[in-house]
């Protein structure tokens, strides 16, 4: 069964290395699943690992997993494309292995210390090697150090090949893209006494990664991605690209207000915040438009030239790249909506709200088009030249979207709750939050939550079967 | 398309272009506004907080003082209020004092991973209450449950208390873990939450302040 996986007939070595970073990214997708699970327990179970394996330990994994594999399956896709796009081999392809090896290294100390270590005393000695404890950005400042050097090792990799290759627009977009988003890390690796100065910078690495470098990073997979599946032709996908970047970064820089409401930052936040993330949307309307227009019209070409059969040539990859479109628009764009205004945001900021958005923002945006991509790299690792849809196939794409979709209006039922009794009845106090946590509707949405969960889960468990098994059997139907 | 020019719209150098100059133009503009925000959340000093004069983000000092929060008309949102001084685990912390206290505070909640069950200024996780206003709460005030069940007198010893025991004070069956919290970092972590109350944070959380003053009058949601 893991033949598949091992299969190679890859035609450049960044492939090869692409996909080393995506076998990475699925194991810590399956971390991040199963540390979700256990802290959604704790919700209902409070005594489960009390004091043993904490909620904020479990979900501290929880979200940095997320984080991690991400950027693993996002390095993965650039040393999938990079040879296709700039008509070279990776210009060290040694270098970047031996930078994979050290970033896995570290990322598994990282973990190993997370879950052994969990707390250190109130020393600096605490940030340095155990954690920093600041969400999403937890890694110890040693391994933020290491973090810097892998990148830049990646970066000169990718910028010294795109200089040297063809320069599409993809690439140069590309390339752009990544230093803005490796140089927003900095922001984040500093020590302050002052926790608005501190939240302040912080979101320069949140906010200006998930709400604009790695959105445009999406669009630049995307545009990747429909030139490779359906054959788009690449004057429309570039042009639409700029598009992207113009409507995306137009919103998405100055939408960083909407985070700036309420951490001690002046009040003119509120009107620029509203503004720019209220635009913010806008781009992903876009993007799900080109990506279904697109596909229709290819198909339409092909049908007009007499041929009979589908224009995709790796169905799985399309299915997950659909789902993003649509994921995308409704987890960012809606979801995210719901709460950006001040007038609404000063109730819902930090509930459980914020927990639906995340959810449902993460998969649709960046988990569904990164799987896209790992279908891919199965597809070139085999050698396939059209890969359809197995059972597994199905099961995995339905079950994880059916479940991420059924954890995000639980847990907005359970914001709503949380936001009517615990913040605008209660006033967000300690018993206005236990009050809100105890309301029995919360538990039910709670315990809904924990369900599909579970339902995701399995989904995972059909998808990872599925990536290792659809390659040799496309290849067996094939011969 | 490019070459051909038929219309701007399907012009690739014309949508290049402008995501340049969009970019750019938000780029600046974000870099100018957070020179301006800068100024304006870095911390006060004693001599401001001596002097009366208000800062979004006050000097360590302020927790010599007594904090409120209060409904602002002119505002129309609470705001916290500096009142007297007070002592603040029994004595006046000098200007040098105050702030090794506060830095203990800043990396004990870091390194404790508070941010990861607790929010705080409403960032963080959603497993416990929010601290943004957690010194102001009325759990913690003389009449409270919290002063009596650890047994101290004070606001902040009965804070200090809870944070070294946690789990030996249950309120509900959602526990706040050990996590090994020495006298001097509880000291800290009180002096990091009393200092986060006295931040300006534009009206969040909003009705805190109208609960507050409805749990003095004896109007408990407690169980």
């Amino acid at each position: 069964m893991l033949t598949s996986i091992k299969t190679n007939s890859f035609t450049n070595e960044g492939q090869r290395l692409g996909m080393m970073y995506y076998r990475v990214a699925v194991i810590l997708f399956g971390a991040q699943l199963l540390m979700g699970l256990i802290a959604a327990i704790q919700f209902l179970v409070p005594g489960f690992l009390f004091e043993i394996f904490d909620f904020s330990v479990a979900r501290m994994v929880h979200i940095n997993a997320l984080v991690v594999w991400m950027l693993y399956a996002m390095i993965g896709s650039v040393y999938m494309m990079i040879t296709d796009e700039t008509g070279l081999e990776t210009i060290n392809i040694g270098l970047g292995k031996i930078a994979f090896w050290i970033l896995t290294v570290a990322v598994t100390i990282v973990v190993l210390v997370y879950i052994f270590v969990q707390v250190g005393a109130g020393t600096e000695e605490s940030i340095w090697l155990i954690h920093e404890g600041r969400e999403y950005i937890e890694a110890p400042r040693w391994a933020d150090i290491g973090i810097v050097v892998v990148v830049l090792i990646f970066y000169w990799n990718v910028f010294a090949t795109y200089i040297k290759g063809t320069q599409t627009g993809i690439m140069t977009v590309m390339v752009a893209n990544l230093l803005a988003l490796a140089g927003l890390y900095l922001a984040g690796m500093f020590f302050t006494d002052n926790i608005s100065m501190d939240q302040f910078w912080w979101w320069w690495v949140i906010h200006l990664w998930v709400e604009a470098t790695w959105e445009v990073f999406v669009g630049t997979l995307a545009a990747y991605a429909l030139i490779r599946l359906i054959g788009a032709k690449r004057e429309i996908v570039e042009m639409w690209l700029w598009i992207e970047v113009l409507m995306l970064f137009g919103s998405g820089i100055l939408g960083m207000g909407h985070h700036y409401f309420w951490i001690g930052t002046p009040e003119y936040w509120w009107e620029i915040g509203a503004l720019f993330s209220a635009l913010e949307p806008v781009p992903l309307i876009a993007m799900f438009v080109h990506v279904l227009y697109d596909w229709g019209k290819e198909q339409g070409a092909a049908h007009a030239r007499g041929e009979t059969a589908s224009v995709i040539t790796n169905g799985p990859a399309m299915a997950w790249i659909v789902t993003n479109a649509f994921g995308n628009f409704l987890g960012a764009g809606i979801w995210g909506f719901f709460h950006t205004l001040p007038q609404v945001n000063i109730y819902t900021h930090g509930t459980q709200f914020t927990a639906a958005h995340g959810h449902l923002a993460f998969f649709g945006a960046y988990a569904t088009i990164l799987i896209g991509m790992m279908y891919y790299g199965v597809q070139k690792a085999n050698g396939i030249e059209r890969m359809k849809m197995t059972f597994k196939t199905k099961m995995g794409i339905f079950l994880i979207t059916f479940g991420v979709m059924g954890m995000t209006i639980a847990l907005t039922i359970a914001g709503y709750e949380q936001v009517l009794v615990e913040r605008a009845e209660l006033g967000a106090t300690w018993n206005g939050f236990f009050v809100a946590q105890e309301l029995a509707w919360y538990v039910q949405a709670q315990t809904w939550r924990t369900v599909m969960g579970v339902v995701t889960l399995i989904g995972f468990v059909y998808l990872v079967w599925d990536l290792l098994t659809i390659g040799k059997k496309t290849q067996e139907v094939e011969a | 398309m490019a070459n051909e020019n038929l219309s701007v719209w399907t012009s690739i150098p014309f949508w290049r272009r402008s995501a340049a100059w969009v970019t750019g133009f938000a780029s600046i503009l974000l870099i100018w506004l957070t020179f301006d925000t800068l100024g304006q959340i870095s911390m006060g000093t004693d001599e401001d907080l001596k002097a009366g004069t208000i800062k979004r983000v006050p000097a360590p000092t302020v927790i010599n003082y007594n904090i409120d929060y209060q409904m602002s008309k002119k505002r129309g949102h609470e705001v916290p209020i500096i009142g007297a001084k007070e002592p603040f685990f029994g004595k006046e912390w000098s200007v040098e004092e105050a702030a090794e206290l506060l830095h203990l505070g800043k990396l004990t909640s870091q390194s404790k991973n508070c941010m990861n069950c607790h929010t705080l200024l409403g960032n963080g996780a959603y497993f416990a209450p929010d601290l943004t206003k957690a010194w102001l709460d009325p759990m913690w005030s003389d009449k409270g449950p919290m002063m009596p069940m650890t047994g101290k007198s004070t606001r902040e010893e009965a804070m200090a208390e809870f944070l070294i025991n946690p789990s030996q004070y249950p309120t509900h069956a959602r526990m706040m873990p050990n996590l090994g919290i020495t006298a001097d970092e509880a000291k800290g972590l009180v002096a990091f939450l009393k200092h986060m109350s006295s931040i300006d944070t534009n009206g969040f959380p909003r009705n805190f302040s109208k609960t507050a003053e409805q749990f003095k009058l004896g109007v408990s949601h407690a169980h």
